[in-house]
This record gives C-alpha cells, sequence and structure tokens, in this order.
C-alpha cells in the first residue's frame, strides 16, 4: 500500500497531513489517489513493480480465475477479466510479464465493488498475464499465458 | 481528447454491471510514428475514478498498456435500478473527462 | 465425391476462353454456391453454415471468443459516429445522402454489387453514393479512402444490418459481368501464383503459417472490418491487400475487374445475414 495513503488515512502525521500534501502540489483537491504510485507503472520487471506496488511475496491462489486468449489476435487489444473469488478482495492489478514496464494497470475496489474486471491490454509478445489480488492486507496471484503472434494475412 | 466516453449500466440480478468505453489513443511514449520516424510522445489516461450515487467504488491506476479506446467492465453489490454510475479519467498531460449513467 | 465437385468447378473454369456469354453454358450463381457448400461442408461436417459469417473465427473458438469480448463493446465506436456525423451531414444544397439512396439507405447493402442495364456495367454501393454526392454538386469521393468513403460506409452499412445478401444475376449481361468475377477468383496470378480460390476454396479452414483461411461462403457479409481495433479496411481495400499478398499488382478499386469481382464473390454469401463494422485481427 502506498506509504503516503496510509499515513493519510491514519493521519499518522497529525492533523493538516492532506492539506499540507495538497500545499505542495502532491495532493490535487480533486486528484484521485490510487493506491499504487506512478514509480510501479514504470518498472521495468515484474519485481521491481510488485516491490513499488507494496505486494510482498503474492502467494498462488486458484481462487483467481484469469480469462484471457491462449493465442492474441491482435497484441494490440487483448481482452483480459479477472475474478477473485478472495473474501475482502480490495484492489486487482494486471501485468503483463513481458511487456517493457509490465504493470499494466491496478484497480482499487471498494463500496461493494466485486472483485471483477474485465478491460483490453497491450501484449509485445508471448507472456505470462498476471493478476495480483490484494484482500485483508496480504497479496494473492495467478497468470496464464498469452501467445502473442505476428500475423501474416491482414490486408 | 474530450470525446465522450459511453457507459452501459444495468442491473444483472442484484449486481450493477457497468461497462465503459473511454475514447483515449493511450501511446506509450515508445511507438514510432510511421511517417516521421519519430516517437510518438506517451499521452495516455493514468487514472479512473467511479462513483454510485456519490460513493466511490472504482479508484485506477493504468499505464500505456492498456489498449487504445480503453473498455473497462466492474460490477458493484448494492445500488438499484435508478442509481447513477459517475466516471472520471485524468491523463498525463491533464486532460480530463467525465460521464454518467443511470442504471436501467 | 467433394473432389468431383471442384473438379466440376475448376474445369468449367478452365475452359475459359469457350461459350463466353452463352450464359447456359454455365452454372447459375445459386447452383455454385450450393456447390461451393456441399465441397465445405463435407470438409468440416463441425462447422455450421451459418457460422461462415464469422470466416476463419469459424474454425477457431478462441479467435471467436475474443470477438465477441470486443464486438461487446468496440473500440471503434466513435469512428462509426464520425460516418454517421458525415451521413447526416446534408450537402450545401440542403439534401442528404437518405434523400437519393434507395429506401433512405436503409436495408439496401445486400443488393450490392448490382448490374446497372442502363450503364452496362455492375456498380456499388460506393459508386451510388458517389453518383448521389455528384448529383447534389458534391465532389466524388475516393473510394480507397478510408477517411471518406471508407467511413462513412462504416456507419452506412451498418443501416443494412440483418439484411440477407441478395446479389441477383439476371440479364445475360449481368452473367457476362458475375463469369468474369469467377474468373478472377479463379485465375492464378502474382509471383506466387495462387488464385483467391487456392487459399479461400482449395485450403479454407487450412493455416498458411500462423493464419486460418477464411472460406469464400460469408466472406462478403461483413464489411468494413476494423482491424486490430482501429484500422477501417473495406471489402475492395482487403481484395488489394489479397492481391499485394501473392506479389501481384492489385487492379484499381472501383475498376471493372474489382467491380466483376465483387460482384461474383457477393453472390457466393447469398442468403447470409450481413454485419458492417466488426473486428478482426
Amino acid at each position: 500500500m502506498n506509504a503516503l495513503r496510509r499515513n493519510v488515512l491514519k493521519g499518522a502525521a497529525g492533523a493538516g497531513t492532506v492539506a499540507v500534501a495538497v500545499a505542495a502540489g502532491l495532493l490535487k483537491p480533486t486528484q484521485a489517489l490510487a493506491d499504487v504510485p506512478r514509480s510501479a507503472f514504470e518498472a521495468k520487471n515484474v519485481g521491481d513493480a510488485l516491490k513499488n506496488m507494496g505486494a510482498n511475496a503474492p502467494v498462488d491462489s486458484k481462487d483467481i480465475t484469469i480469462k484471457a486468449p491462449d493465442i492474441a489476435e491482435n497484441g494490440a487489444v487483448v481482452p483480459v477479466e479477472v475474478t477473485s473469488g478472495i473474501a475482502g478482495t480490495s484492489a486487482i492489478a494486471i501485468l503483463a510479464e513481458k511487456n517493457a514496464t509490465p504493470l499494466v494497470a491496478d484497480f482499487s475496489l471498494m463500496g461493494g465493488a466485486e472483485g471483477y474486471i474485465s478491460t483490453r491490454i497491450k501484449m509485445g509478445q508471448t507472456s505470462l498475464v498476471r493478476a495480483v489480488v490484494t484482500a485483508g492486507g496480504k497479496s494473492y496471484t495467478a497468470a496464464k499465458e498469452v501467445k502473442v503472434t505476428i500475423g501474416g494475412c491482414g490486408g | 481528447m474530450a470525446e465522450p466516453m459511453r457507459i452501459r449500466a444495468t442491473m444483472a440480478g442484484d449486481v450493477a454491471d457497468v461497462k465503459v468505453l473511454m475514447n483515449h489513443p493511450m501511446e506509450t511514449g515508445l511507438r514510432k510514428d510511421a511517417k516521421t520516424g519519430q516517437l510518438v510522445p506517451a499521452h495516455y489516461i493514468t487514472d479512473v475514478t467511479a462513483t454510485v450515487n456519490g460513493a466511490k467504488v472504482l479508484d485506477a491506476g493504468l499505464s500505456g498498456g492498456i489498449s487504445k479506446n480503453p473498455y473497462l467492465g466492474f460490477r458493484v453489490k448494492g445500488p438499484k435500478k435508478g442509481d447513477k454510475v459517475v466516471v472520471s479519467w485524468a491523463d498525463n498531460k491533464g486532460d480530463k473527462n467525465s460521464a454518467e449513467a443511470i442504471i436501467g | 465425391m467433394k473432389q468431383q465437385i471442384i473438379m466440376k468447378l475448376l474445369t468449367g473454369m478452365a475452359g475459359l476462353g469457350i461459350a463466353l456469354g452463352v450464359a447456359t453454358a454455365h452454372a447459375s450463381p445459386e447452383q455454385d454456391k450450393q456447390d461451393l457448400i456441399k465441397y465445405f461442408t463435407s470438409k468440416y461436417p463441425n462447422v455450421k453454415i451459418d457460422d461462415y459469417v464469422y470466416g476463419a473465427l469459424a474454425f477457431d473458438p478462441d479467435s471467436k471468443a475474443q470477438y465477441d469480448a470486443i464486438m461487446e463493446f468496440p473500440p471503434f465506436d466513435s469512428q462509426i459516429d464520425a460516418g454517421r456525423k458525415m451521413w447526416e451531414t446534408p450537402f450545401k444544397n440542403g439534401k442528404t445522402y437518405a434523400d437519393c439512396l434507395p429506401n433512405g439507405g436503409k436495408m439496401i447493402a445486400g443488393n450490392y454489387p448490382m448490374f446497372d442495364e442502363a450503364k452496362g456495367k455492375v456498380v456499388t454501393l460506393n459508386d451510388v453514393v458517389n453518383d448521389c454526392r455528384v448529383a447534389n454538386g458534391e465532389a466524388p469521393f475516393k473510394i480507397s479512402d478510408q477517411k471518406t468513403m471508407g467511413t462513412l460506409s462504416a456507419y452506412m452499412r451498418t443501416l443494412s444490418d440483418g439484411m440477407i445478401m441478395n446479389i441477383k444475376v439476371q440479364s445475360p449481361k449481368a452473367t457476362a459481368a458475375y463469369e468474369e468475377g469467377k474468373k478472377t477468383f479463379f485465375r492464378r496470378t502474382g509471383q506466387l501464383n495462387f488464385a483467391c480460390a487456392t487459399c479461400h476454396i482449395q485450403n479454407a479452414g487450412n493455416r498458411l503459417r500462423s493464419e486460418l483461411l477464411s472460406p469464400i461462403v460469408g466472406q462478403a457479409v461483413h464489411w468494413p472490418v476494423f482491424r486490430g481495433g482501429d484500422n477501417l479496411v473495406s471489402l475492395q481495400n482487403r481484395y488489394t491487400g489479397c492481391f499485394k499478398m501473392i506479389r501481384a499488382v492489385p487492379p484499381a478499386e472501383d475498376s471493372t475487374v474489382m467491380n466483376d469481382l465483387e460482384y461474383f464473390h457477393s453472390a457466393m454469401s447469398n442468403g447470409m445475414p450481413m454485419k458492417a463494422s466488426v473486428f478482426r485481427k
């Protein structure tokens, strides 16, 4: 979890934390504070992405289902659906392990949102598509290989 | 990039099913323009939030690895038909967009 | 059994030079189509003929699932919208496309290409659009251009979604044009010396490297396509691409060769429902 967010939530730095952050231009009043810092999105390998996300050693879980093609029709538009059956799912992150920057997106879920995300991602080459689920402060993961080919027939 | 985004929100049983199609080039910054040979600058949505009746249900960080004209589907338990869904995004250049839909 | 049907088709085409213009010497378009359906369904008994409108996707559930996922909310919606704006914008004289197209442009795409007896040639729906433009004081569009004719047709053709392909080949001249189109389809050409039939009849359902080859039946109903979700390709754009890939010089779009080809090619999808502006890889 993003340290700034944790502190802001706990008010650990005392009253006015948010005001200080706003004054410093770090947190605009209308800016959404996603759980994951931008550094995670800039990480060039899975390990660094997970570290920057604060996802410590995610545990493999069979309760995470990834619906994605075996062979992508077009690496620019790969439909991916992640369903998490883990109670208390508060975030789902999607990584394409061999992309230049593997962390594709991170979704924080709250207010009754279910452990389910459907989106379309870009993949540069065949790789594992990995989901990292945060639930109850712990990290869980599952992955599915998606093959990406270079087609020859597109007119 | 202020083209309207499309939102479809329907009740599927007791769960609100929301589908969003945003309009955005989602340039990673790694692509070369075919004509000029120059890198097309990074231009992609970085943040998406969604609320139902004003309460936040989704707070997402995106990279250029999301496909052009981003599609997003999510589900929320609790809302009813007639409730309002609002989806907003911001991109790395400071552009913003927002749209709303009534759950049908 | 199936080999006999193919040989009959191919031998019939081999005798190209003879009996041109004598309609009775050739099978009718409906008979040609039925022969092809017999050939494909006996080769692929597990693929429903109704699914042939999906082309190669009918042979690969993994591909079809991706198509379904993307078509649920297509990323090219805004490009179709741009076409709708073009369609709805009146000409300088105040008239609209709906004013000059038959039936206001609705449920007509399946009638084209059609043989225009007065003009003595095959006309496509794009030709009719350009005639409409010129009749109302506007410059015609370049047929092959994605930004103009392509974008307009991406919306316009959706007005015929669900229409059953209904190409009519009736007069002797129309039949001759149909036969020319058939010849083009079966003619080997280009450095690779392939005919359209080589891939889309003989090898339909097989792979050429990584690509599944679609059968001719059902091919013409689903245009334009958006390749990769955003690259607009019309049917004749695609013919051009195919000619280039077998390393032949492509005939010009809207030429007699291309229009006759589209006439024959579309007739081979008669009886099948149309759906415009779909996703392809």
